[in-house]
């Protein structure tokens, strides 16, 4: 079973002529966890992710995987597997040769090409033609190329986009499975609901630098707690002396600044039954727009 | 990162598609066409003249080269063309992420993708002879011609078709990595080769000085490698005499596609794949 080396971006700038498209980013992703990597369009994490893999030549700075550029990499597929957002595959190729192309060149055994798409559920459509696939066809596809080598380390590049309800639950158990396994996976995406239930830890990067690294349940401590109570009259006056911001909302009481357990702690040392106690993902939806500077939506 | 991996997966990935049997079908038809129709005229022509006393004669024997060649002559632009799609599609279906994350040594790709290209474009040469002589031999023989096929000149003329051949499937290649837009370089591939290039050579044979730049272009050094051409025997042969010697051809043509690949490499191959 291969295993995971860290992603390590050190002090990483890429500018494309005047624009600064990354400015000195600096995280590191562990393997035998999810992360998820974080941002609005533009925001920069393309970018990351070609230098990491290669493809783009950064300004200064480096993105290794333990150290090792992309480029240096003995076997770079059987190291790191990767699914790119743009969809690059010749629209008159067959899925099966397209994946025999990239074995063959990076001296992949051949039989893995079944493998893999089988793994993404393929199987039945590798002899068509690219060009008549779907969207979610194709993301399936891009995974598939990923996984081709059996690598140690998954990079994707918004793998969700595209797929269906049903997809995206497999997509989930699947990247799960992988982490697991004790493979380093980042998963990229514009939208932090859509990779919550998935990730261990999030990266969020804003105009090309970081603004935040860790787990989400650390990101969860600035976000809203709904709470409720049957005597919510006697739960409020436990919060605020507690020294918590309350305020009144639709269905329940919302406060700020704490997490959903210290809430519970706070209403059983009052000896308050409660009713609600909900973490709202509208209030870490917030904290990640607040991070971004997307407070405002336009 | 083997090379022998790497070429094995763009040989795949240029058989994988239709592109090259829909080029090599209509390169063999056009050629043809075209050697069966000089074939029958000429002899046919042949033969005309030879019961017109006093006529000038067209010598029998630079009918048959002039025939066979034309799988280089006429056919030339079907590996040029193949060499260009196949690098320009690259581009234009962002299959370099995948590649360049399998080979992420990029020369070596380049490298390559000519290697696979030199033998296709061979491979279009042998096709377009069998078209050329195959059509051409029998219909030169039912005139009366002889059709050269027991000399050896004639085999060492097919030799140099092919060489040449492959060596347009790589100007193929270079011509696609420098200029990477699909369209643009199939616009130039035609304008050049069915336009502007016969005019220059026609125009350049104007003046002793024009034809030796002349016998520098593409075509006409295309045409020296092979050694014999349907537009060298219909140029107005004023001083169209001028011709590099066949080896000389050659290189002109291999240092064209040379300097294409390699201006290409450092120009549109190099650059960020974004």
């Amino acid at each position: 079973m291969p295993t995971g080396v860290p992603i390590e971006i050190r002090s990483l700038t890429k500018s494309f002529g005047a624009v600064a498209a990354v400015s000195g980013l600096s995280f590191t992703v562990q393997p035998g966890q999810v992360t998820g990597f974080l941002g609005p369009n533009g925001a920069g994490k393309t970018t990351t992710l070609r230098v990491l893999l290669g493809l783009v030549a950064a300004s200064s700075g480096t993105a290794t995987f333990a150290g090792t550029a992309y480029r240096d990499l003995a076997y770079p597929l059987a190291s790191v597997g990767t699914a790119l957002e743009a969809a690059s595959f010749h629209p008159g190729r067959t899925a099966a040769n397209h994946l025999a192309v990239y074995a063959l060149a990076a001296g992949i055994e051949r039989c893995r090409v079944g493998t893999v798409l089988d793994q993404v559920g393929l199987t039945e459509y590798g002899d068509r033609r690219v060009g008549g696939y779907s969207l979610g066809m194709r993301q399936r596809l891009g995974l598939a190329f990923a996984l081709l080598g059996d690598p140690g380390v998954l990079v994707l590049d918004e793998p969700v986009n595209g797929l269906d309800p049903e997809g995206i639950r497999w997509m989930r158990g699947l990247l799960r499975a992988l982490a697991a396994e004790g493979r380093t996976v980042l998963v990229s995406s514009h939208l932090l609901t859509e990779v919550q239930q998935t990730v261990d830890e999030v990266v969020i990067i804003s105009r090309g630098r970081l603004v935040y690294s860790g787990t989400l349940g650390d990101l969860e401590a600035g976000t809203t707690v709904v709470v409720d109570a049957p005597d919510r009259a006697r739960l409020g006056a436990a919060l605020s002396g507690a020294g918590s911001q309350v305020e009144q909302g639709p269905d329940g009481l919302i406060v700020i600044g704490v997490t959903a357990a210290e809430v519970g702690a706070i209403a059983l040392a009052a000896g308050v039954p409660l009713s609600k106690l909900t973490a709202t993902q509208e209030g870490l939806e917030d904290v990640f727009l607040e991070l971004v500077g997307e407070g405002d939506p336009a | 990162m083997r090379f022998a991996n790497v070429t094995a997966a763009e040989s795949l990935k240029l058989t994988s598609t239709r592109l090259w049997w829909i080029l090599l079908l209509v390169l063999f038809g056009y050629v043809a066409f075209i050697a069966a129709l000089l074939a029958g005229l000429f002899g046919a022509m042949g033969e005309q003249l030879s019961v017109t006393p006093g006529s000038p004669q067209l010598p029998d024997a630079t009918l048959p080269p002039v025939v066979y060649s034309t799988a280089s002559a006429v056919g030339y632009v079907f590996p040029v063309l193949l060499g260009a799609l196949v690098t320009t599609s690259e581009f234009r279906h962002q299959t370099l992420t995948p590649t360049f994350l399998a080979t992420p040594r990029r020369g070596v790709v380049l490298l390559a993708k000519i290697v696979v290209l030199a033998v296709a474009g061979a491979v279009y040469g042998v096709v377009a002879l069998i078209a050329s002589i195959g059509l051409g031999a029998p219909i030169l023989a039912a005139t009366g011609v002889p059709t050269a096929l027991g000399d050896s000149e004639t085999w060492m003329l097919a030799a140099r078709v092919v060489l040449a051949m492959s060596l347009w499937a790589v100007v193929g290649v270079g011509l696609g990595v420098l200029v990477p837009n699909q369209v643009a370089a199939i616009v130039i591939v035609l304008a050049f080769t069915q336009f502007v290039e016969p005019i220059l050579r026609f125009g350049a044979t104007i003046w002793e000085w024009t034809a030796q730049i002349g016998q520098f272009l593409p075509g006409a050094a295309s045409d020296a490698l092979v050694g014999a051409s349907i537009f060298a025997s219909l140029g107005p042969g004023q001083v169209e005499t001028v011709s590099l010697e066949w080896w000389q051809g050659g290189l002109v043509l291999f240092a064209i596609a040379a300097v294409a690949a390699l201006a290409g490499y450092f120009g549109a191959w190099k650059r960020d794949v974004t």
